[in-house]
């Protein structure tokens, strides 16, 4: 009978951390608690920051005083309004945004091998803004009320994933080329459609409005259901990505090595464009079309942790969140008492950013 | 052990393997030989279920393939394949602690005995120094000795390998079938490889099927199968064989024009298939 015992021991000296692991378990721990830290000091400034200043000490005792029930005393009424009813939802759903779109966005560069991936290449966000411009150029709301901008978008974003998903599987396999050129393809589609529909409606006003939208913004945060529900998916797809990790690995080498490895490649394929799809869809209807966080972040995540996923995952959830939370402030600040879109903000530091990057990432080339 | 009978595939209309029986023990290597596009890989792939084929079947110790999850497959087989991580570099210690994916639930992070495994198959092909090191930096042969590591890391008591010479000095070339080889006699593991070099199966394998257009045209010892008599026809080149040692090795050269037929330049030659 064939035994599996062929590996000789190893010697006493290097047995202890053979692979050299625990020393980069320890830095990258490290990294992660520092870029935890940082997010957490982000998130009180986005709150104590706006046009109205509160002091961040003043931040931590009117949080501390909501979530322990025994208000903060000695503080004036405004001061709690502003930051526990305005300014802590918008920074709560800028985390939530920031890290969904990063993890996404990481996941789908495995899953299509593809540097250049990011969490719109589905085609999602041109459906959503499909979605959109019906409800907000000709008042389509599907029974949902208040929600309707939110709720078409949302259902915009799934038939479009669920498009290129039909359409991308042939012969009851998926690959990456494939679903890249027909993530593309959808995505050029459902653009015309929002155009056409833009044209349509003959409507200067309602034309500016979906602009608006398309360019991303965190305004419309508020306590609810819709918050409530993006926290806990986007918590969901980060917890369940890192747990992937190992099988991120696998399909970012190919195709034939995750099967070698008893991964079937388009079962998992299918699993994680559920779950990407379902997170973005939510992200995407609670704050329109945010550029450039998922294609850059988890390239700066990698640089710091390096490309496994087990660590490249919630380091982009944490640098996301913590890149969107500052942009947002920015947004807010710069041109004040207007607003400038997220997403404008986004692509201008997101950009050199990103040149920065590729010039490090082959210096050689 | 890994028995096929009856294995067909096909591209579309075009087939690529008619009716193809194969049986590879324990404790042997078996050399898949054939020129370019006679559907070695191929028959490769439809053995741990990549390819499923057409028709016929591949049973593992008896167990129909199609019976058993990836995963089982993964636990029984592994697989030495060339695919390189490309764009999104992993360290040597990740590529080969890949290898214990089979072994852990999806929801498991790799433990200390997983690193103990992975560290142990790295030395075992002489590339644990380069544990820390990006798997995209390593030459030609680093890199598949750590595939090899990988496949190591599995414990599987199956191993197909494609071409694992490829691109390899000569030196590297008997290094890696020598491991190869040695895990076959000692571990008694099923060793099923696809080679080019007539040579290197001549001296590493037990047995060899010799295959041209997706049949197979002779099987058995590399003695008997890898004969002028058997590889002129099909490769469409003159064969010499020289005793050497205990063993022998293969010279090849170009048909000779017959004297009536027109000389044909290189440019008109008939090119072999490729692949």
């Amino acid at each position: 009978m064939p035994s599996t015992v062929v590996l000789a021991p190893l010697s006493a000296r290097s047995s202890n951390d053979p692979l050299g692991r625990r020393r980069r378990r320890r830095r990258n721990a490290a990294v992660l608690t520092a870029l935890t830290a940082v997010l957490a000091v982000s998130a009180v400034l986005g709150v104590a920051i706006g046009p109205v200043w509160v002091a961040p000490a003043d931040v931590v005792r009117i949080l501390v005083g909501h979530l322990t029930g025994s208000p903060a005393e000695g503080l004036d009424l405004s001061a709690d309004a502003i930051v526990w009813d305005v300014r802590l939802p918008r920074v709560l759903l800028g985390i939530g945004v920031g890290a969904g779109l990063a993890v996404c966005g990481a996941a789908l560069q495995a899953m299509v091998r593809n540097l250049l991936a990011d969490p719109y290449l589905l085609g999602i966000n041109s459906g959503a803004s499909s979605g959109a411009a019906a409800t907000i150029l000709f008042g389509v709301t599907l029974g949902l009320g208040e929600h309707a901008l939110a709720g078409s978008a949302f259902l915009g974003a799934l038939a479009a994933s669920l498009l290129v998903f039909v359409v991308a599987r042939t012969a009851g396999r998926i690959t990456s080329v494939r679903l890249l050129l027909t993530g593309v393809a959808v995505g050029y589609a459902l653009s015309a459609v929002t155009s056409f529909l833009v044209f349509a409606s003959g409507s200067a006003e309602g034309a500016r409005s979906v602009m608006f939208w398309l360019l991303g913004s965190l305004a419309l945060a508020q306590w609810g259901g819709p918050l409530a529900a993006l926290l806990v998916v986007v918590l969901a797809t980060v917890l369940v990505l890192t747990f992937w990790a190992r099988r991120l690995d696998a399909l970012a080498i190919g195709d034939e090595t995750a099967h070698v490895l008893g991964i079937g490649p388009t079962r998992f394929r299918t699993q994680l464009l559920v779950v990407v799809s379902l997170c973005v869809g939510v992200i995407v209807a609670a704050s329109g079309c945010i550029g450039f966080v998922g294609l850059v972040v988890p390239h700066l995540a990698r640089r710091l942790v390096g490309s496994a996923h087990a660590w490249a995952v919630p380091a982009s959830a944490l640098l996301g969140a913590t890149f969107l939370l500052w942009a947002d402030l920015l947004a807010r600040m710069l041109m004040q008492p207007r607003e400038l879109p997220i997403g404008i903000i986004a692509a201008l530091v997101g950009a050199p950013f990103l040149l920065l990057l590729i010039r490090r990432l082959h210096p050689s080339s | 052990m890994i028995r096929a009978s009856g294995i067909t595939f096909s591209y579309g209309t075009r087939s690529i393997l008619s009716g193809i029986d194969l049986a590879a023990p324990h404790g042997q290597v078996l050399g898949l030989v054939g020129p370019n596009g006679s559907g070695k890989t191929t028959l490769l792939r439809t053995l741990h279920h990549a390819l499923v084929p057409r028709t016929g079947s591949v049973l593992i110790d008896g167990d129909d393939l199609r019976r058993l999850s990836a995963r089982e497959i993964a636990r029984r087989i592994s697989v030495v394949v060339q695919e390189s991580p490309g764009d999104l570099p992993l360290l040597v210690s990740d590529m080969v602690l890949l290898g214990r994916t089979p072994h852990r639930s999806s929801f498991a992070r790799a433990g200390a005995e997983d690193d103990q495994i992975a560290a142990r198959a790295l030395a075992r092909v002489g590339a644990l120094h380069l544990a820390a090191t990006p798997f995209d930096g390593l030459s030609g042969g680093e890199r598949q000795r750590v595939l090899i590591a990988r496949a190591l890391a599995q414990e599987s008591t199956h191993l197909l390998l494609d071409e694992p010479t490829n691109h390899l000095d000569v030196r590297y070339q008997h290094e890696v079938l020598d491991l190869v080889r040695d895990l076959a006699v000692n571990a008694h593991h099923t060793v099923v490889v696809v080679l080019h070099d007539l040579n290197l199966a001549a001296s590493y394998c037990d047995q060899v099927l010799l295959l041209h257009d997706g049949q197979v045209v002779a099987r058995g010892a590399p003695d008997d199968v890898l004969t002028p008599e058997h590889l002129e026809p099909v490769y469409e080149v003159e064969v010499r064989r020289v005793a050497l040692d205990d063993g022998f090795q293969l010279a090849f050269r170009p048909r000779r024009a017959r004297a009536d037929a027109p000389r044909s330049t290189p440019h008109t030659a008939p090119r072999p298939r490729s692949a």
